[in-house]
Order: structure tokens, then C-alpha cells, then sequence
């Protein structure tokens, strides 16, 4: 019974021993095999530890077990809220944009605005127009927005509905109450891609969409940067920052930062984003550059071909990717690389320099996003680590590979790193105990990897739902690759730390300067 | 705050918040809203328009039909793989969120909190994905050979693009003999999660309760009973059966948190059937209690109050043993909850509670809070039917706003309008309120803490409230150079 000076929640309260009883009460009545047979339960759990195991596990076809990644209109509600005053509109059923909303809740701890047109059975028969007839006024008239960014579900994409006559016919019998609104839409079919997907075909529309088919007059100072699918608030701080020292007209296109970041005090729906205006123009800027080349793939195509503007790609993860970012701004504006970033620059190399060791030989098992993988893969490469598995559930079917490949063979042990392109987490699990890491790097999916083998788990990704605050730090820029670093280590150190800590047994090991 | 003030205020809260919608959808919501006292004759509870069309272009909290298949009633059956069928969002969304608390080894013998999607592609809608889900179905086999079956769980494109999943379901039963339920619960069905409860207890109907493979050797006792209705959050089933067992009765079977496929197939021996969320699982109760004679009882394990009602409510199916025993468990766990009552009714006494939940909480958990000294004047449930807002009647002890499906701008308004002391919602509502001040707790999951449900839940339910309520973080909000307002 609990004890009212002392109570306790379900983790303490459920070792007490008549809670024990209960558990052992109940296995009478399980099919459960470990309550009838727990002997078959470590025959099993032993034999999927094995290479056999492996074999059939990683040839399978049709299955998905435990995915790293998540559909289409994910990453286009990123897209919407990433602008000024905007509303992400999801037209579907309601249940997908409970989720959405969910998810990014749990990652950024902040609430996360978006609408649905609540699609069910008769949108089904006869086509979801009418609800988004009523479903743009009805946001309009509650939420205020500037812009509404529409996006589909699989459920409209299946049944066929047409956004661009959708909107123009919503418009039409709204009587003007839509006409100072921007109502970008973009088709996210969940059954192609992943969320990175959504995120390119969104931002793709927004940009084509409020921007006129050719260029007014080129702005020479004028540079973007799209950040891609980023679920790190603190690295698009940290690019702005390095944006900012290069010139005022660097500007973020789709920056979510602030809306993922309130302060407290007072509720306010929208925060911060890219404004309709500098979207508006993005079309005379003299160059984009794109921070995830693989969330931006269809966006590059309007930017080089309809555009005619420079589009390149930089991945400012590590200090190689942060250093050809920095020099790619410094040859776009024709400015020398600022005192403040040289300085930035040799901290991090000396922090490098003090802490290599302890990264240097370790086997790392590593997933997410393709993006995120080439950035952190080739930090990890540049501290001497070794990338064992390099998992990406969501990988692109062209270019990707190859770019993984270029960047393992410059391991120095390029010989012991694997590449798993479209392998889920229950595959990364066979990999990992035929081929045991030191360490895993990747989102909270991961927890049941570090149960099931015991191998420490170093959460960066997306997402993570079981560390607070992560998120509010930077993985990008200088400053990032210093919080990498500090992550990593210090991870390492806790883990030797665990290992000698035995008394009278491992404790010699145990050392107060590490 | 006099009554009558809190109920025009209420009054006036609604009226502002239908002010800002066009007139069609003013129309609409304001069937939804209204305001209802213990005393009021024909309040809110009788005539509150429930579960219909969600109005477009809102942020309602809604779920779907999937949701309440797979999330809920399906999902946490533990010893059965449960495929989300079709793309691969749904199935990550809805993983490992409910808190569905098993023992277990996961990934061999349990499969709760893992995901297994079909993870369709545009072929597969192109042409069909029956035979990437037989072939699904084997690799699971061959994988996870310990498994006691596996329940397909569909998602929209599956209904729309016309497969044939119960075929592909009979065949593979057939050639393996393991059961194995094909539930047509696809997202857009019906208007919220509440579908996909019904249409996954009638799956249940037809494929678990006519499998009579383990009642054959069954020994029964006048004792034998289920839990139904408890998802086990954070372990709030163990926290009832250890009180049903104390009482001297016999758990055969939890549906469906910490379920096994065995003990849902021997349901039907039980003697009498206890519901505690009468929304997700009512259809099966009823269904049980035709076909097999079984009677049902709803009760309420959320506070002392309740919950020693319940006890002899329940104790007074049985014969003077059990309600002796029921006697002797209220007697033993009162001192205790007493205790608990007099270390935090102090903190709390007079506070304002708004909810807005699901299933059965929007009521159930008003006699917690009242146990507490704490006043619920606003509750909304996101999937309610009229039964329910008939069943909140009898739970509200004041002067109460009453809001189905409400959605985010209508809460908001709600909030400031009334200004609560507290509010208990779900993850998508937490940090608004919080960012106001507001203390918050998630009353879905039990904001990662719990059990709730219970005697000795009941204490961590006031330590978790005294700690929203009187935590010091929320007299920061103010910086000591901001000038008095």
C-alpha cells in the first residue's frame, strides 16, 4: 500500500510484493508463451541474436518493422509553419492531423498549430470539396492567417481531389473573405517518400506559387537558405547567426524556429517565420542555398530551371560541412570570412584536438534521415569513429549512396563501415548483435535497441520524445559541432565511468580526470 | 464565485466563441455547447449534440477510426502483431504513445510497442497490396514465431482502393491455423476514434469469442470476472485487479491492456463483466451479455468516492463472502486515502479544474478531483455519443460548461473566460495552457506518471495535482523588471 509520506508513482509502486502476486496471479490465465513456457521465450530471444536470424530478417519483402521515418504531409505542416502567420491545412480526415500534431508536440514540447477539413465517408463518395469550401472559411475566420498552406492526406490522393480547382472554386464562393489570403497547396500522397518528401513538394509550392512565373530584377546581396526537414530549433538560430554575419539579406525561407519556441507569459498562435514579403521575392535572390540537398530535390528544380538562379547544396554538420558552407557564403557575397567564425573555427578544432581520443575507434551504429546521415556520418568520420551501420529507412534512390560511400572511404577504417540504405530499426537489431558498436546515435526508437543489447544510445534525431530540451540546441555550424562533440564524449565518459565503477572490482579504472 | 455568476459567465463563453465563426458553422457548434448543473432540469448533458461531422477547417483533437482500432482496443492485446496496414505514417504516429504497460519479452513474445506497417507504396495503390500482405503475414510468421495470432489494421487507401483483406486474412488462417482478424477500420469511417472502437469490439465479436479451442479445459468459479475497458496506462489495470482480487474475486482476463489472445478467448467464462470505459468497449459487454448470459457493470476506480461505491456495487453481485472482503479492502485502504486527503485538500481546496478528454474520463475523474476539494466547472469529451453526456449527468456537482468535440480556439477562449486553476487534456493542449501559467496535467496519459485508477493510484493522482498546482515554475512567468500592470 503506498505510504503517504512516501508515495510513489507505477515504476516503485509495482515492485512492492503484493503488486508481484498480481503479475505471477495473472499468469494462469495468459497464452502468453513466457507466463506457460519461459524456457521457449530465451530459446527464441536467443535465436534472434543470430546470424541465421539475420539472414531472414534482413531478405524480408514486404514487412516494415519498427521504421525510422514518417509520411508525406508531416513534413509539409513543417513547410507551413515555417512562414509568417501561416496555418498548415491538411485536407483529409482529421485523425492524420491529430497525429502530426501530436508528434511535434512530443519532440518540441510546444504546441503545434494545424488544421484539418475532417474528410470522412461522404468525402469519400463525393470528393472533399465541399469541406474544404467550408473548411477555408471556417480557419480563415477563427485562426486569422496570412497564409494557409494546403496539403493532402493519402486518403484525397487516392480518391483523386484536385487542390488547385479545390481552391479556386473555395475562393470563388467565399465572397472575397479569401482574397487577401495566400492559400499555397501542394499534393503529399503518404504511399511516396517519407516526411522528407512532403517537406520538398510543400516548400516547392509555396515558392512557386507566391512567386511570378520569371524574375523581376535580381537582387545581387539577395541569398536563401532553406534548412531542409530540421528538427533542431538551435541549428537554424546558429545558421542565421552565420547567415547574419555575412549580411542582412541572407534570409531563411521556411524558418520554424520561433514557432517551435515560445516563451512563456502568453499564447500567441503564430510566431516568427519567413514573411509572405521576402517570400514574395525569393525569386530575384542571386542564389539558394539548401541545407538538406535530399528534402529539397524538387525544389531545386524550380530554383535552377524556372528560376534560373544558382542552387547549391551545403550540409553545415561537422566542421568539413560547415567549413564549405562558410566559404560558399564568403564566395557568394564576396566577403572575406568574418574574424568571429576563424575564431569560432580554432575553438572547435582544439576542443576536437582535447577529446579525440575517447571518440577515436569507436564503432557506431547510426540512423535517420539521408541529410542528417551525411552530416553526422562525416563528423564521426573526421573524430576517428567508425560508422559500423549506417541505417537510412527513407533513403533516396539516387545520388545518396553514393555520396555515403565517398564520405566512408575516407574512415580510416573505411573497411569495417557498412551502409544499410532502406533498412528499418528490427533490421539495425540483427546487425547489431551479429556485429556488436560501442554506441548508437539516433532518435528515441532507439531505447528499445539499447534494452534489447545494452548498447548506450545517444539521442540525436528525430524524434525524441524521452530527453527534454535537446532540440534547442544546435547539431549545425561550429557551435554545433562543438555540441556534437560535447554529446558524444561526454556519453563515452559516462559509459567508461558505468564500467568501472565496481567496488572493490572494476574501481581502479575509476579515475576522477578523464 | 457565486453559482449563478459561474453559469452566466458560461453563458457569455459560448456566445463569444460562436461569435467568431461564419454563420453556418455557428449553426453548427452551438448544438455542441451548452452549460448543465446537478440541479438543471434539462441541462447541456440531455440535449448536447454528439459524435457528428467535425467542422471543417478547425483544430479539432479528433483521432480516427484508426486510432480507436489499433490505438486503442487492438493495440495493447500484447501476444498478437498488429499490422498497420497501408503507408507508413499511421502506424509510427500511434507508436508507443498510449502507455499501454505489458510484461512481456518484446519482440518475441509481446509486440506492443513496436510498429509493423506494410508501408505502402504507389504500387501497391496502383495495384492493390493483397499480396504484399500475405506475404506480410508470412514473414511475420517466420519471424516472430512465438505470436498468438495477428489483427490487420487498415488504413484509408486500403477500404478506398477496394482489397480484399479478409480473403487474405482467411486464407493465411487457414494454412497456418493461426488466428489471424482482418479490421476494416480505416480513417475516414465515421466522424471520430469512436467507429473504430465499435468496429474493432464487433472483429472481436466475430473472431476471438467463437474461438473455443481454450475453453475446454476451463475450471470456472461463481468468482470469475473481467476487467474491461482498461488500457493499463501507465498500470492502472494491475491497480484494479490487485483491489478485485483482494475482494476475493477472480481476474480471468484484462481487456485490453496487458491482454493475451488466451484470456479475451476465455472471456466468455467470466461471471460478471466490469466496464470501465463504457464508450470503447460497451459493444462487446452487450454482445456477451446476449450470447453468453454474461452481466455488466459499469464502475469507477478514479478517486476514493468512487471508487469504494464501485467496490460494493460490484461486491453486491456476489454472496456475502465477497462483500465482507469488499468491506475489509474499503476499511484497509480508507486510513490511508484519508491521509492523503488531509495532506492535500489543503493545497487544493476550491480549485478549478476544466477537462477535456476522451472515453470516460471527461466524467469519471470529477469525483477525484471533488475528493480533493477541487471543482470541475467545465467537461468535454472528443468522441462522445449522447449516452454518455446522460451518463456525465450524474457526475457534475455544480454549475458546469459542457463542450463536445471541442476544438482548440473554442478551449482557449474557454480558458481565459473562466480562468481555471487547472487544466486536464491531452499532449496537443498542454503546452498552450502552460504557456499561459496555466498548471497543466494530460489526462490520456497521465502526463507519464500514474496509475490513476485505484486506491493506492489515487495517491499519486493528488501528488501529481498538488505538484501541478503548487509547483513554483508558475510564478515565474513575471521578470522583476516588468512593471505592476
Amino acid at each position: 500500500m503506498q505510504d503517504v509520506e512516501n508515495i510513489v508513482n507505477g515504476q516503485k509502486l509495482f515492485l512492492k510484493p503484493e503488486y508481484q502476486a498480481v503479475f505471477e496471479n495473472k499468469k494462469q490465465f495468459e497464452g502468453t508463451t513466457g507466463a506457460v513456457d519461459p524456457k521457449k521465450v530465451e530459446e527464441i530471444a536467443e535465436w534472434t541474436k543470430s546470424w541465421d536470424y539475420r539472414e531472414k530478417n534482413l531478405s524480408r519483402e514486404a514487412i516494415t518493422i519498427n521504421p525510422a521515418k514518417a509520411c508525406q504531409p508531416l513534413g509539409a505542416v513543417m513547410v507551413g509553419l515555417g512562414f509568417e502567420d501561416t496555418m498548415p491545412y491538411v485536407h483529409g480526415s482529421h485523425g492524420c492531423v491529430a497525429y502530426f500534431r501530436s508528434y511535434f508536440t512530443r519532440h518540441f514540447k510546444e504546441p503545434t498549430p494545424c488544421v484539418s477539413d475532417s474528410m470522412s465517408e461522404s468525402a469519400a463518395v463525393f470528393g472533399g470539396l465541399a469541406n474544404m469550401k467550408d473548411g477555408l472559411r471556417n480557419c480563415n475566420a477563427l485562426y486569422k492567417p496570412k497564409m494557409i498552406a494546403v496539403s493532402t492526406t493519402c486518403m484525397a490522393e487516392v480518391i483523386g481531389d484536385d487542390l488547385n480547382a479545390f481552391v479556386i472554386g473555395a475562393r470563388e464562393e467565399a465572397e472575397g473573405e479569401l482574397d487577401n489570403i495566400e492559400i499555397p497547396y501542394a499534393h503529399t500522397p503518404s504511399f511516396v517518400g517519407s516526411h522528407i518528401t512532403g517537406y520538398d513538394n510543400m516548400m516547392k509550392s509555396i515558392l512557386e506559387q507566391l512567386n511570378p512565373p520569371k524574375a523581376e530584377a535580381k537582387d545581387e546581396e539577395r541569398i536563401n537558405i532553406i534548412p531542409g526537414f530540421e528538427p533542431y530549433i538551435g541549428s537554424l538560430r546558429e545558421i542565421k547567426k552565420i547567415s547574419k554575419l555575412f549580411g542582412d539579406k541572407i534570409i531563411m525561407i521556411g524558418d520554424h524556429e520561433d514557432q517551435w519556441d515560445t516563451g512563456a507569459g502568453e499564447y500567441k498562435l503564430y510566431a516568427g517565420g519567413t514573411t509572405i514579403a521576402d517570400t514574395k521575392t525569393a525569386i530575384n535572390a542571386k542564389a539558394t542555398i539548401s541545407l538538406q540537398k535530399y528534402s529539397t530535390v524538387s525544389t531545386a528544380k524550380t530554383i535552377k530551371n524556372k528560376w534560373k538562379q544558382d542552387y547549391v547544396t551545403c550540409n553545415p554538420i561537422g566542421l568539413s560541412g560547415t567549413d564549405e558552407f562558410v566559404m560558399k557564403l564568403s564566395e557568394l557575397t564576396g566577403k572575406e570570412v568574418p574574424e568571429e567564425l576563424k575564431v569560432q573555427r580554432a575553438r572547435l578544432v582544439d576542443a576536437m584536438q582535447d577529446s579525440y581520443p575517447y571518440m577515436h575507434g569507436k564503432k557506431i551504429a547510426i540512423w535517420g534521415d539521408p541529410d542528417f546521415l551525411l552530416g553526422m556520418v562525416s563528423f564521426l568520420v573526421e573524430m576517428g569513429s567508425i560508422p559500423t551501420h549506417v541505417v537510412c529507412n527513407n533513403a533516396p534512390r539516387k545520388g545518396w549512396e553514393d555520396e555515403m560511400k565517398a564520405i566512408l572511404a575516407k574512415s580510416n577504417s573505411a573497411n569495417e563501415c557498412n551502409l544499410w540504405p532502406n533498412k528499418d530499426l528490427w533490421a539495425l537489431r540483427s546487425l547489431l548483435f551479429t556485429e556488436p558498436v560501442d554506441f548508437m546515435i539516433g532518435n528515441v526508437y532507439g531505447k528499445e535497441l539499447y534494452r534489447d543489447t545494452g548498447i548506450p544510445l545517444i539521442r540525436i534525431g528525430f524524434p525524441i520524445f524521452d530527453r527534454h530540451h535537446l532540440h534547442r540546441y544546435s547539431i549545425s555550424g561550429y557551435e554545433g559541432a562543438l555540441n556534437l562533440l560535447t554529446w558524444i564524449t561526454n556519453a563515452i565518459l559516462d559509459q567508461l565511468d558505468e564500467e568501472t565503477k565496481g567496488i572493490a572490482k572494476t574501481d581502479y579504472f575509476f579515475d576522477a580526470v578523464r | 464565485m457565486g453559482p449563478e455568476t459561474l453559469e452566466s459567465l458560461q453563458n457569455e463563453a459560448i456566445e463569444e466563441v460562436l461569435a467568431a465563426y461564419p454563420a453556418k458553422a455557428a449553426k453548427n457548434r452551438a448544438k455542441h455547447l451548452g452549460v448543465d448543473a446537478p440541479e438543471g432540469v434539462k441541462g447541456a448533458c440531455d440535449k448536447t449534440r454528439s459524435n457528428k461531422q467535425t467542422v471543417p477547417g478547425v483544430m479539432s483533437q479528433r483521432g480516427c477510426a484508426y486510432a480507436g482500432s489499433k490505438g486503442v482496443v487492438w493495440g495493447p492485446i500484447k501476444d498478437m502483431i498488429h499490422i498497420s496496414h497501408g503507408p507508413i505514417g499511421c502506424g509510427q504516429y500511434s507508436r508507443g504513445g498510449r502507455r499501454n504497460y505489458y510484461i512481456g519479452t518484446t519482440g518475441v513474445d509481446t509486440f506492443v510497442t513496436m510498429n509493423f506497417s506494410t508501408d505502402f507504396n504507389e504500387k501497391d495503390i496502383v495495384f492493390g497490396g493483397d499480396k504484399k500482405l500475405k506475404k506480410a503475414l508470412e514473414e511475420i510468421d517466420s519471424l516472430f514465431p512465438l505470436n498468438n495470432g495477428i489483427s490487420i489494421q487498415s488504413e484509408c487507401p486500403i477500404g478506398l482502393i477496394g482489397d480484399d483483406i479478409q480473403a487474405v486474412a482467411k486464407v493465411h488462417k487457414k494454412e497456418t491455423g493461426h488466428q489471424t482478424v482482418a479490421v476494416s477500420c480505416e480513417g475516414f469511417r465515421g466522424v471520430s476514434q469512436s467507429l473504430g472502437h465499435h468496429i474493432a469490439n464487433d472483429m472481436i465479436r466475430d473472431y476471438v469469442m467463437p474461438d473455443t479451442a481454450f475453453r475446454k479445459d476451463y475450471e470456472s468459479t461463481p468468482y470469475d470476472v473481467s476487467i474491461i475497458g482498461d488500457y493499463n496506462i501507465g498500470g492502472d489495470a494491475w491497480a484494479t485487479r490487485l483491489i478485485l482480487e483482494e475482494m476475493g474475486l477472480r481476474v480471468i482476463s484484462q481487456w485490453s491492456g496487458d491482454a493475451s489472445y488466451k484470456e479475451m478467448a476465455n472471456g466468455p467464462k467470466a461471471k460478471l463483466n466490469l466496464l470501465h470505459c463504457y464508450r470503447s468497449m460497451n459493444y462487446i459487454s452487450r454482445h456477451m451479455e446476449q450470447e453468453f448470459g454474461i452481466p455488466w457493470m459499469e464502475y469507477n476506480f478514479f478517486g476514493p468516492s468512487k471508487t469504494t461505491e464501485s467496490i460494493r456495487k460490484i461486491a453486491s453481485f456476489f454472496d456475502e463472502s465477497i462483500q465482507e472482503k469488499a468491506e475489509a479492502v474499503i476499511a484497509k485502504y480508507t486510513a490511508m486515502t484519508d491521509a492523503v486527503i488531509a495532506k492535500y485538500r489543503p493545497k487544493l481546496e476550491g480549485k478549478k479544474v476544466m477537462l477535456y478528454v476522451g472515453g470516460l474520463r471527461p466524467r469519471h475523474v470529477i469525483g477525484a478531483y471533488e475528493d480533493l476539494g477541487m471543482e470541475v466547472i467545465g467537461t468535454g469529451y472528443e468522441f462522445a455519443h449522447g449516452d454518455d453526456y446522460k451518463r456525465t449527468k450524474h457526475d457534475i456537482e455544480r454549475s458546469t460548461l459542457i463542450y463536445d468535440d471541442v476544438n482548440e480556439y473554442e478551449l482557449e477562449a474557454f480558458v481565459k473566460k473562466l480562468r481555471p486553476d487547472l487544466v486536464a487534456a491531452g499532449v496537443k493542449e498542454k503546452y498552450v495552457f502552460q504557456k499561459m501559467g496555466l498548471p497543466f496535467r494530460q489526462m490520456h496519459s497521465w502526463d507519464y506518471s500514474g496509475p490513476y485508477h485505484g486506491y493506492d493510484a489515487f495517491a499519486i493522482f493528488a501528488r501529481d495535482m498538488d505538484l501541478a498546482m503548487n509547483s513554483p515554475v508558475w510564478g515565474h512567468s513575471k521578470a522583476p523588471w516588468d512593471k505592476e500592470a
